[in-house]
């Protein structure tokens, strides 16, 4: 990866980054949010991993943060289904403007 | 333009058109496949810094666990093959201004920036061997307790899913 320089990595990044966004403000349905929201996860561990590899190539600490990221996404998904499913059951639908028992 | 430069603009180029794929497909099922894709794009890419242990994490999380649980809750609260209504657009025009706004301040941002490089670069050195003495290490500067409290997250995460996700007893009677 010498001859690839940082600044294309990051662009590659930024760029994952703005589409979990905007995935994730367009989309109504609560499964694609939390699709999105993975986008946005993994192109943030890919920073984390850059950063270490390019300018700080001695150290780990880059890798742990990934590790832990990724343990975090896992736990956010698990529960995060958990409740689409209760809410499926409650409503018999998935889409945020429907599924609005909190709201008042 | 060597072999590696090739590769890594064919791999990003792949994981980008997923992602896009991704956000504008209007078949759910289709999206979480895209999604898929794009991150076994993602961790090419680690395999190519030479973080094999990531790009195996990746696989094996991210790709075996968190988008077949994905793909299963689809299962159980879609029909298979059903389009999502269209997007409106008072919905995509704001969005579309926000992330494009935020994705050229970032990257003017990166591009204006010099990021300092050391002078004598160390050896990158990820093996197995290396991060598990590093994260079990108590001394060292080692990562010993944040890995107790993810492990202690996680655990929490996976009852108060059961909780949530179990069904109340009235309902099994009727």
């Amino acid at each position: 990866m010498e001859g690839i320089p940082l600044l294309h990595i990051l662009i590659l990044s930024t760029t994952l980054f703005f589409m979990g966004i905007y995935g994730f403000f367009t989309r109504r349905n609560l499964i694609t949010m939390l699709i999105s929201i993975e986008l946005i996860l993994n192109s943030v561990n890919l920073n984390f991993v850059v950063f270490n590899k390019y300018l700080y190539p001695e150290r780990l600490e880059g890798i742990f943060f990934n590790i832990f990221i990724i343990a975090i996404a896992a736990a956010e998904v698990s529960l995060a289904i958990a409740i689409i499913i209760n809410l499926y059951r409650k409503f018999n639908t998935i889409d945020i403007e429907d599924t609005n028992t909190m709201k008042h | 333009m060597t072999l590696e430069q090739i590769l890594f603009y064919f791999i990003s180029s792949l994981v980008l058109l997923f992602g896009f794929l991704v956000i504008v497909c209007r078949r759910i099922f289709r999206s979480a496949i895209y999604l898929l894709f794009s991150l076994v794009g993602i961790a090419a890419l680690y395999f190519m810094m030479d973080v094999e242990f990531i790009a195996a994490i990746q696989i094996i999380v991210y790709v075996g666990g968190i988008v077949i649980l994905i793909i299963f809750s689809i299962f159980l609260t879609h029909q298979v093959g059903e389009k999502m209504p269209k997007k409106l657009i008072k919905r995509i025009i704001p969005a579309l201004i926000l992330s494009t706004a935020g994705f050229f301040l970032t990257i003017g941002i990166l591009s204006r920036h010099t990021f300092s490089f050391d002078s004598k670069p160390g050896v990158f050195n990820p093996t197995v061997e290396n991060i598990g003495h590093q994260l079990l290490d108590y001394q060292h500067y080692g990562y010993v307790l944040p890995f107790e409290i993810i492990s202690f997250l996680l655990l929490a995460a996976l009852i108060g899913s059961i909780v949530i996700a179990i069904r109340p007893k009235q309902q099994i009677k009727n």
